[in-house]
């Protein structure tokens, strides 16, 4: 990420940052969750700084997430969403993109439904690009933000055991945590109906149709959205059947290790991928991820377009 | 006409077996003389040595985009780019706006070629009407017509119903026609974009698995197997398409295959960036697919090269890739890329190569002298080509005559350049570093 002197830096996947970047954006973190538990909870850092959330896909959630935190570090941030802009009059992104750089803006950070769409707006824009999701392939800050929160409760994560479970092989936030959580030297699971696993996974991630068996051997359930268009494309027979052999609820839960973390990208489907008594369950951790995610990206764009002074 | 004379070039002709350093002079049209020491008194001389003379090379799979897309490509811009590529013949599928099933449109097109002048148009019909995969076209009007089309294909789309292609197949052995199958079951394919495996998981985008294509093929064979019909496959593009066919022509099965350039020289690892010129249907497989597809051109399970020529806007392929079309442009890279990437590599005899682009789709075609093929002899129309294949270069799509700019090999420095193409003995096609080289000095 941290690129030669007078090189453009970009966030487009896990794997732009070096192990030593991995822990310097979990590090500066760590130090912004605490400007959180501040009264006032602003620094100055991105003055002058024009931030656009340029948003191809509805997403409330991680929308608002960049949004709070790039006004955190002071920065002015514009939302460019697809309803309310020129693309329902069918601007192509490379329209966009050439406006964007007209505008003098300092970073995009772009949401599209099909994979590869930063990689094109980094080849026609000459500012720092952050992927917050693209298509099935890629959520690097959403990745970033789950080592934190697993960091955050179990310490060191080297040798701990992550199982994902659930629609893996349209999952961005699978393909980008299976990089992360290897980084960290983790043990990694998929743990899927084998409609819903990818025909190859990464070198290191251990396959299982059980998640029965794959539960007391994890310190982190990593449970994955279902889409209703799973079931319409014939991926599972019913959501009846799905829940019986993968959903995570308090009795399979028994099973597992006593500080095992529960975790969920959101929104969640309760009574399908996860119940609801689990999901409220004290092992959950989805609360701590939506507000490591403003941490999280509070660190990233720091990194990205700050001059390394914090300013507070 | 002037007459010509093309000196000390090696003369490879596949369809006479010739391989040697000859002279060859062109008459009104035709070849006039062939042999050693020919005299150059009253003729053109091009001083050829050093470089390769061949019949013009026959592309069996071209999208011209005419009609309805001339935007895309014009047939005109098609066979300029055709006779920069060497070749002197082609073949169009028919997924045109409106598609060519039927005689009248297939005979307008022919006309308006012969009337350019440059390349010899063969199109190829649909195999059903409006190419929608329901009744089946007036094929045999067509074969009858001045076009005498005798390929059908819904190329772009397969047939999906079987009971059609049966019929299609047992239909057209009343006048010897083959139908050329686009090898896809849209059931495995459908919403897919790159290989399934490593590419789709590793890009996070849907992936076309082989089996999309082995599955049409091996119905296809059992179906040509059963009507005795003749059947072409179309650019084939993994190791178990290779498998079927393989075993299919050991059995007696009357199927021919081919193969394009970029399948045969481009993996999924070449995808770069996003960029919607890698996006190709069936999509670039995995390496170990394009050594077996190198392996069965080099021994002749693989009939032919052919192009797949696609060209595309660039407003259609400057986008996402899942929103960009399928598709390459390739009859201006086809040479010197193969000459380049298996000739040069030691994988594939120069002598092969040719004969793939040559010999090898007129096969398949069933096209006999006089359309083409009549070879280097004396008598013999005079559509040929000059390569040099040691001519080091870089191609530069902006510089073709295709209006497609969607080639996967833009900027490669490659070796081998096709330096001149003649049809009917008229120069359609000379490479600007050659023309001085060329004397016209009559000594």
């Amino acid at each position: 990420m941290v690129g030669e002197a007078g090189e453009r830096r970009h966030l487009l996947d896990v794997d732009d940052l070096a192990p030593e970047d991995l822990e310097r954006v979990l590090e500066t973190a760590r130090s912004f969750s605490e400007v959180m538990r501040r009264p006032i909870k602003k620094v100055p850092s991105l003055r002058g700084k024009t931030v656009v959330n340029l948003f191809y896909e509805p997403s409330t959630r991680t929308r608002l997430s960049f949004e709070v935190a790039a006004k955190r570090l002071s920065a002015d941030v514009l939302n460019f969403t697809a309803t309310t802009s020129s693309v329902e009059k069918g601007e192509s992104l490379k329209d966009t993109a050439l406006t964007l750089r007209a505008m003098g803006v300092d970073a995009v950070v772009i949401r599209h439904p099909v994979a590869g769409a930063p990689w094109l707006l980094r080849r026609w824009l000459d500012v720092t690009v952050l992927n917050a999701g693209d298509g099935m392939h890629a959520h690097p800050t959403q990745a970033l933000l789950d080592l934190f929160t697993m960091r955050e409760r179990l310490g060191d994560l080297e040798g701990k055991t992550i199982a994902y479970v659930g629609d893996i092989l349209h999952s961005r936030v699978a393909r980008s945590g299976f990089k992360a959580c290897l980084a960290m030297g983790m043990k990694v699971l998929a743990v899927a109906p084998p409609t819903l696993l990818p025909p190859v996974v990464p070198e290191g991630v251990e396959v299982s149709y059980d998640l029965d068996e794959v539960i007391p051997r994890c310190d982190v359930l990593y449970m994955l959205r279902v889409q209703k268009e799973r079931l319409l494309e014939g991926r599972f027979p019913s959501p009846q059947e799905y829940s019986r052999f993968y959903q995570l609820n308090m009795e399979r839960l028994k099973a597992a290790r006593p500080g095992v973390v529960v975790m969920h990208p959101g929104p969640m489907n309760r009574g399908m991928e996860i119940s609801s008594e689990v999901a409220d369950a004290p092992h959950a951790a989805v609360n701590a991820q939506v507000a490591a995610g403003v941490a999280v990206r509070m660190a990233v764009l720091f990194l990205l377009l700050g001059t390394g002074e914090r300013g507070d | 006409m002037a007459e010509l004379l093309l000196r000390g070039a090696r003369v490879i002709d596949p369809f006479q077996d010739l391989d040697g350093v000859m002279d060859v002079a062109v008459a009104r049209g035709r070849i006039a003389e062939v042999g050693r020491g020919l005299s150059g008194e009253g003729r053109e001389v091009l001083e050829a040595e050093g470089l390769v003379l061949a019949p013009g090379f026959l592309d069996l799979h071209v999208h011209l985009r005419d009609p309805g897309r001339e935007d895309e490509e014009t047939l005109e811009s098609g066979l300029r780019a055709a006779v920069r590529g060497g070749f002197t013949a082609v073949c169009c599928m028919p997924n045109t706006d409106p598609p060519l099933d039927n005689a009248s449109l297939v005979e307008d097109l022919v006309l308006r070629a012969r009337g350019l002048g440059l390349a010899d148009l063969f199109p190829v019909g649909c195999v059903t009407r409006e190419r929608e995969g329901k009744e089946l076209a007036e094929m045999g009007l067509m074969f009858a017509g001045a076009a005498r089309v005798r390929a059908f294909s819904d190329d772009g789309d397969p047939v999906a119903d079987s009971g059609l292609m049966r019929r299609a197949l047992q239909y057209v052995r009343k006048f010897g026609g083959v139908i050329v199958s686009h090898p896809e079951d849209r059931s495995l394919s459908r919403g897919g974009q790159v290989n399934e495996g490593l590419a789709s998981f590793s890009l996070g985008l849907r992936g076309i698995p082989a089996l999309a294509e082995e599955v049409m093929v091996a119905r296809d064979l059992l179906l040509a197997e059963e009507t005795g019909a003749r059947l072409h496959l179309a650019h084939l593009s993994t190791a178990g398409s290779v498998r079927l066919l393989r075993e299919a022509k050991s059995r007696g099965v009357r199927v021919t295959a081919e193969a394009t350039p970029h399948h045969l020289v481009l993996s999924e690892a070449d995808i770069r960036d996003y960029d919607p010129v890698y996006k190709v249907n069936p999509p670039l497989r995995t390496p170990e697919d394009v050594r077996e597809l190198r392996r069965a051109l080099a021994d002749g399970t693989l009939d032919a090269v052919a192009t797949d020529h696609a060209p595309h806007s660039p407003e259609e392929k400057e986008r996402e890739f899942e929103y960009a079309p399928f598709g390459v442009v390739g009859m201006e890279s086809a040479f010197p890329v193969l000459h380049t990437e298996l000739v040069e590599k030691g994988e594939l005899g120069l002598p092969v190569l040719i004969e793939r682009l040559t010999r090898g789709p007129a096969r398949v075609l069933g096209l006999k002298p006089p359309e083409y093929g009549e070879g280097i002899r004396p008598g013999a129309r005079a559509d040929l080509v000059l390569v040099d294949p040691a001519a080091e270069w870089v191609i530069d799509a902006s510089a073709f005559a295709s209006r497609g700019r969607n080639c996967p090999f833009q900027g490669w420095r490659v070796r081998g350049k096709v330096a001149l193409t003649m049809k009917n003995g008229k120069v359609v096609h000379k490479a600007p570093e050659y023309r001085r080289a060329f004397s016209r000095d009559g000594g």
